[in-house]
């Protein structure tokens, strides 16, 4: 009896824990599912969406295709990236609805727009 | 109307090749010319009575750059300095149209330095908008190069009656924009002209373009045109740019326009690429991309010889 009982807490136990185990992983799960990421490749000098409406609470990530350098910097100041070379990325998170006008310094004909809603 | 512009065709120029590596400038009894290097080392310039003075002007060499089509663009550089060393009629100095470095690194910068001083001749530069990305917009390019100069880098020099102008269109570039001289700058161009008599022989150099050679590019410069004028009275201009890696050249009333080739890479022909990325030409035929002698020869009127200011 003693015995059983020690199996049937072990048992409980085992269980308590994988309840957490489970809960962790639903949160986890969820952010992923979350549209809180997008992506804005450079490619031939320019934006290849040059515009991008996002929810407030996005990142967005600019990533440099081209065999040149390249900036993203927006024109209100928001953000500015440091020169981005072939590869390298560069990320913002807009936390607040706006409408966001950003370019690249090197070649200021390359221009896009990120709008963030609510 | 036609002739209207044939009085104002005083400008002068003569360009009787160019090499990819460099553009060789001669003055002679205010007439200039040019030559590539090449042609400048096969057959010696011609001497004058009025002592022609030479100068070289160098571009894009975007130390640091090292893919398709080149993978060492410190090598082509030092190729290129090497042939001024070479020329048999050594320039008083060299001018570098920017884009000296490719990141605006210190070990770029400090190549480039190393490698011009093979040549033994006084540089001056202007940066290009890959000198432009250390955390302070240019200055360390200035630090380094542009020591003594104004603003975001101008300044000017008189070398044998010749009046040179270094003019920076590649800083606070604004969105939608191409290359931007600002108020400041312009506002020193009008005094740094003021007084000068019109028969003084200009020459301005800047990076990117001070005409529009193609919009959709950004090849071009915003407020060039008030430049421009400000500049129109004078009997000789002559404006050097460099940015597009490719001979371009435009004759318009007294002022003759070029841009030099790159001694890294070639770039494409405005409008004929999806991009104007670098133009990725097999190993193989780099050096004679660069190399391609283009002979161009613009013919002015007579009046240019009223010039009143020699070189000598």
């Amino acid at each position: 009896m003693n015995r059983a009982f020690k199996i049937l807490s072990f048992q409980a136990a085992a269980l308590v824990a994988g309840g957490l185990m489970m809960t962790t992983v639903s949160v986890v799960t969820h952010a992923a599912v979350a549209p809180a990421a997008t992506t804005v490749r450079i490619d031939n000098f320019s934006f290849n969406a040059p515009l991008v409406t996002v929810k407030a609470g996005t990142t967005v990530t600019w990533v440099n295709g081209d065999d040149i350098p390249h900036t993203v910097v927006a024109a209100n100041g928001a953000f500015k990236s440091k020169v981005l070379d072939t590869d390298d990325r560069f990320s913002f998170t807009f936390a607040k609805p706006g409408q966001f006008s950003y370019f690249c310094s090197l070649h200021p004909h390359m221009t896009g727009k990120i709008v963030v809603k609510a | 109307m036609l002739d209207d512009m044939e009085d104002n065709r005083r400008g002068f120029l003569k360009c009787m090749a160019w090499a990819g590596t460099g553009a060789l400038f001669a003055f002679g009894g205010g007439v200039g010319t040019s030559v590539g290097l090449d042609s400048a080392l096969a057959a010696p310039l011609k001497s004058t009575p009025t002592r022609p003075f030479t100068f070289v002007q160098l571009s894009d060499s975007h130390i640091g750059f090292n893919k398709p089509p080149n993978a060492d663009a410190r090598a082509t550089f030092r190729e290129a300095v090497a042939k001024v060393k070479a020329l048999p009629q050594q320039p008083d100095f060299i001018i570098h149209t920017g884009d000296v470095s490719q990141l605006s690194r210190d070990d770029e910068f400090d190549d480039a330095d190393q490698i011009l001083k093979e040549a033994g001749l006084p540089v001056f530069f202007v940066p290009g908008e890959h000198d432009m990305l250390d955390p302070d917009g240019g200055k360390a390019f200035r630090d380094r190069f542009g020591k003594g100069t104004k603003g975001d880098g101008w300044y000017s020099f008189d070398h044998r009656g010749v009046h040179f102008i270094a003019l920076i269109n590649v800083a606070d570039l604004k969105p939608g924009g191409m290359g931007n001289l600002g108020a400041e700058q312009l506002k020193w161009l009008k005094a740094d002209l003021a007084g000068r008599h019109s028969s003084t022989p200009i020459v301005v150099f800047a990076h990117i373009p001070l005409w529009t050679v193609y919009a959709e590019w950004g090849w071009g410069t915003d407020d060039a045109t008030e430049a421009m004028k400000l500049l129109a009275r004078f009997g000789s201009v002559t404006v050097l740019n460099g940015h597009i890696h490719q001979i371009t050249q435009k004759v318009e009333g007294k002022i003759a326009f070029h841009t030099a080739r790159s001694t890294a890479f070639p770039q494409p022909v405005a409008g004929t690429a999806p991009s104007p990325g670098p133009l990725k030409v097999p190993t193989e035929q780099l050096h004679s991309m660069l190399g391609i002698t283009d002979a161009v020869f613009v013919r002015g009127s007579e009046r240019i010889a009223v010039i009143d200011s020699t070189l000598a």
